[in-house]
């Protein structure tokens, strides 16, 4: 009805940030928390990957933290500034980023630029410099969302209003799955819960959430029905197979996943103390990426892993009051979508490391070792502290 | 605030709701895991990361009957390098070169092989081995390990047995008593890291090792000496193949010495001990297995003339024959269709039996076997214990290799009665005659006597079979007269030492086949003839020249009874040195 609502705020937000500036709110116990995250990041990465890498880089123990701390405080930084400017202003290059997106999303999928690590092109660069750009993704499909459902109004309740998110969110998310199958679950998921939250129905997202929870439950059946039509390949439907029994199926990758399991059951209610995990020591592979939470787990104990996820929840408490208290929808939606990054690949890490789920590689939110998703997290923490810091304080 | 914004903070309480109930359950999952399958996974992942690593026992040593060591443990180490440790490749090949005595480039090539673990020298000794770890290289390993080591190197080779690798006895006593001897290796439990290397400061658990037992055997390393060096000297002298001497004691059949010349190195069993024959086509393992052969107790032959020990112990104990009764050799014997010739061509005429055991003549003890016939002499073999083996407590004894009783006609029974046409091992036959002279008890020969654990808290007495009335005690005095007076004044004589009566037979088999004209002579005496303590027996195998064992074996054993003699503790009789002064007189 209003679709000038979101620009009408705009204004006026701005005109009352000129004349209050000393005045609005900023949201420092949230800045403490991703501090803190970080550092105790930096810390984990240190401990999980300091025995391998002193083997595998000329006894460097310190290389992936130092690796990790060096594009953290460049996050950090860019963070401050960014949570200083006004964030109005994405709303307005949205397209402008899309296109650039897809321009980078093409290129690291389809020609030579895009490097190899794993089997998986993923990164886009030129020597020692590199990142993701469906890290960007994730930024973009945030922004996007939140511009298109500010734009779209009430409209958004409609079909043409959905049907033009998912003609924005399902293509990207597309191209990133050929690649990377748990990011582009990522971005259909930040999709998920901020449409969630910008629509009126409840009936689809309660009818997805439950064909999801039925897929879990029959996955087993599901995955060999699937397997024998043709449609999931070998390796995927043994992904599902060393989900539901590792032991049995631990030459098909179970041992990953078991490996994991032993940590996290060997660390008991304190844990074995910092630095003292030996699953870290070859057993678990990569232990600084994926698998960290199941160090944290066998170090610092039920308590540890528990006390993260308050922190953890915590984060998303000061999220959702920040959307809840942002000076418009736009700057609301930004935080929601944010939340909804950082609530899925938690819960999702989480629930991998746990076997709850058949294995994918997420990387838990500022934990995990790397560059370009700690350096992009920043940048989006950088972007909900900016909506806080527009909060004007009521008297 | 915008009031339009309540449904959007509605729904964004709500999502928050939903994610905080999401990460519960997560805590939930961890809950579950951490607490409930703590003990599981803990469990799993503490058999990946152990490391087992043994820790060799020592091997317990071997002592003869007066406590001198004759098989003990030498720490010795083993020099390795692991590649992955190695900071100055070069100074570790320098070093490493010049205190093993290999050369630089091969110690290089080692050092720059890309394992986990490269040995570069087995078997240092610990000196060596503790200047090379006082050196301190990094990457360098030096472990110590226990090898078997003999300080008499030759001594009873045969009887001692080696070890192998794994220290584990391979032949002899140190085979047989493995259980004792061997231990309970030790445990070290470490963890390692997926690649299996050990963790430094790791909680370590220890299981200790168990030294093995201490075996006292009844061996007497000076009368085993002695026994050697008269041995080398009457195998050099003719030019024989082998001389086995076994010094037994008759009362208990405990083994005093048992010699097999030309023994081996114990601390070297892998090195041949002769030249292979010319012409000898075995390879080396079997050349290897015959040296390390004990034929004392592992083959078995012909034991001519001192047999008729056993023939006349039979034909008293039966009552067939008595010391003054009278025979005839004509030199020869028509058995059947058979004529047996005696030694001595001519004949001895007229004999009483005593005097006919003193020439050795066989045609009188083809009489005493006729005379028993075969039931009985079958009936006496057996009861001797020939039949069987000694059952002495080294591995692989030989069983004697004699006719069948329904096979056996009166030509056999007539070959049998002076000790040939069967074979049966120098052990066998020393046996049986202890027996026969030791009152009529069946002793079982045997080295072990006692195992003492390492601390001295376990000990264990090895007891052995004894058979009493194999011959009545009469019978058994009347033997040792007999062969008493063959040393005397019969075949034996050259076994005479003055000051001991000393009782013993000659023997001087012609091996099979007869036609080669090879001999085995031999010997078997004891003393004090009317109290035996002692008994000993040679066997020369295939002497050059004279052959007779009255003539080249007998001294060999008088050799040894002077020395030995003394050495128990027997004492010279007053009488007897009279009574030999007056012998000596007789036989210039």
């Amino acid at each position: 009805m209003r679709p000038e609502n979101g620009k009408e705020e705009d204004g006026m937000a701005q005109e009352k940030e000129r004349k209050k500036r000393s005045q609005r709110f900023y949201d420092y116990s949230l800045l403490f928390a991703i501090v803190f995250l970080t550092i105790f990041g930096l810390i984990m990465i240190y401990s999980s990957s300091s025995y391998k890498a002193a083997i595998d880089h000329d006894g460097n123990a310190a290389y992936f933290m130092v690796r990790q701390g060096a594009v953290a405080s460049v996050g950090l930084v860019l963070m401050i500034v960014i949570s200083k400017m006004d964030y109005h202003w994405y709303a307005k290059v949205w397209k402008l980023g899309t296109v650039i997106v897809w321009i980078l999303m093409l290129l690291v999928t389809f020609t030579p630029l895009g490097r190899e690590y794993n089997g998986k092109k993923r990164w886009l660069g030129y020597s020692s410099f590199s990142f993701q750009p469906s890290e960007l993704v994730k930024i973009l499909v945030i922004v996007a969302l939140a511009s298109m459902i500010v734009r779209y109004g009430k409209d958004i309740d409609r079909f043409a209003g959905k049907f033009r998110v998912m003609m924005l969110v399902l293509p990207l998310a597309l191209i990133v799955v050929i690649n990377n199958l748990s990011t582009g679950i990522i971005i259909v998921g930040i999709g998920f819960v901020m449409m969630f939250v910008a629509t009126k129905e409840r009936w689809p997202y309660v009818l997805c959430i439950a064909a999801a929870a039925l897929v879990l439950i029959f996955a087993g059946p599901i995955g060999k029905a699937l397997t024998s039509m043709g449609i999931l390949q070998d390796y995927q439907l043994g992904r599902i197979n060393v989900w539901l029994d590792p032991e049995a199926y631990s030459q098909e990758g179970g041992f990953q996943v078991l490996q994991g399991l032993y940590a996290i059951g060997s660390g008991g209610l304190f844990g074995k103390g910092l630095g003292q995990s030996i699953q870290k020591m070859g057993f678990v592979p990569e232990a600084q990426n994926d698998m960290i939470f199941s160090i944290i787990c066998e170090e610092l104990g039920l308590f540890g892993a528990v006390s993260l996820i308050l922190i953890f929840m915590f984060m998303i408490y000061r999220f959702m009051v920040i959307a809840s208290n942002a000076p418009d929808l736009f700057g609301s939606m930004l935080v929601v979508g944010v939340m909804g990054h950082i609530a899925i690949q938690v819960i999702l890490n989480i629930a991998v490391v746990t076997n709850t789920i058949p294995n994918t590689g997420i990387t838990l939110p500022f934990i995990s070792y790397g560059g370009t998703s700690v350096l992009f997290l920043l940048v989006e923490m950088g972007m909900v502290l900016s909506v806080s810091n527009q909060i004007k304080l009521e008297k | 605030m915008n009031r339009n914004l309540s449904g959007y903070r509605t729904r964004t309480v709500t999502a928050c709701v939903l994610i905080c109930i999401l990460m519960l359950a997560m805590t939930g999952r961890l809950q579950y895991l951490m607490i409930c399958r703590a003990d599981y996974y803990g469990r799993m992942a503490e058999n990946l990361h152990q490391r087992e690593r043994t820790i060799k026992a020592a091997r317990g040593r071997i002592l003869d009957r007066n406590g001198t060591v004759i098989a003990t443990n030498r720490t010795v180490c083993t020099v390795s390098v692991i590649h992955n440790q190695i900071e100055e490749p070069e100074q570790v090949a320098h070093l490493l070169a010049g205190e093993l005595g290999i050369s630089e480039e091969e110690v290089r090539k080692k050092v720059d092989r890309y394992s986990s673990r490269e040995i570069i020298k087995t078997n240092v000794d610990k000196e060596t081995g503790d200047r090379i770890r006082l050196l301190r290289l990094a990457g360098v390993k030096v472990d110590e390990d226990y090898r078997r080591y003999y300080p008499y190197d030759s001594l009873a080779s045969k009887v001692l047995g080696f070890t192998g690798g794994d220290n584990q006895g391979i032949i002899g006593l140190e085979v047989r008593y493995e259980e004792y001897l061997k231990g309970r290796n030790g445990l070290i439990l470490t963890m390692a890291d997926a690649a299996g290397v050990e963790l430094e400061n790791a909680f370590e658990d220890r299981i200790e090792p168990e030294p093995g037992a201490d075996l006292t055997v009844s061996l007497d390393v000076n009368i085993q000496t002695y026994a050697q060096q008269a041995a080398l000297k009457v195998m050099e002298e003719k030019n024989a193949k082998r001389v086995t001497v076994i010094v037994m004691d008759p009362r208990n059949g405990e083994l005093l010495a048992m010699v097999n010349v030309p023994e081996f190195n114990l601390n070297d069993p892998f090195t041949l001990n002769t030249e292979p024959e010319p012409g000898d086509t075995a390879s080396k393992q079997d050349l290897l297995n015959r040296m390390w052969r004990n034929p004392a107790i592992n083959d078995t032959y012909e034991p001519g003339s001192t047999f008729k020990i056993v023939t006349a112990a039979a034909g008293l104990e039966a009552g067939v024959v008595g010391l003054n009764d009278h025979f005839s050799c004509p030199g020869f014997r028509i058995v059947e269709d058979r004529k047996i010739r005696c030694h001595k061509t001519g004949g001895h005429g007229g004999e009483t039996f005593l005097q006919a055991t003193m020439n050795s003549c066989n045609p009188v003890f083809i009489d005493v076997g006729q005379r028993l016939g075969v039931e009985k002499y079958y009936h006496y073999f057996t009861q001797f214990g020939l039949l069987g083996k000694t059952g002495v407590d080294l591995p692989g004894e030989a069983a004697t290799i004699m006719h069948k009783k329904e096979d056996m006609g009166l030509v056999e029974l007539a070959t049998v009665s002076f000790g040939q046409s069967f074979q049966i091992t120098p052990l066998q036959l020393i046996t049986t005659a202890s027996s026969i002279i030791n009152g009529g008890t069946r002793v079982t020969p045997h080295f072990a006597m006692r195992a003492v654990s390492a601390d001295g808290a376990n000990v264990h007495t090895f007891t052995y079979s004894v058979r009493e009335g194999i011959v009545s005690a009469e019978t058994s005095a009347t033997m040792r007269y007999m062969l008493e007076q063959v040393v005397a004044e019969g075949g034996g004589k050259n076994a005479k030492i003055e000051g001991y009566a000393i009782g013993g037979k000659t023997a001087t088999s012609e091996k099979l086949p007869r036609s080669l004209k090879k001999y085995i002579s031999s010997f078997m005496g004891f003393a004090p003839a009317d109290d035996p303590q002692v008994i000993a027996l040679i066997t020369i195998d295939e002497p050059e020249g004279v052959y007779y064992g009255g003539t080249i074996a007998a001294p060999v054993i008088a050799d040894i009874f002077r020395n030995i003699l003394p050495y128990l503790g027997i004492e010279a009789k007053e009488v007897a040195v009279d009574y030999s002064g007056k012998k000596t007189y007789t036989n210039p």
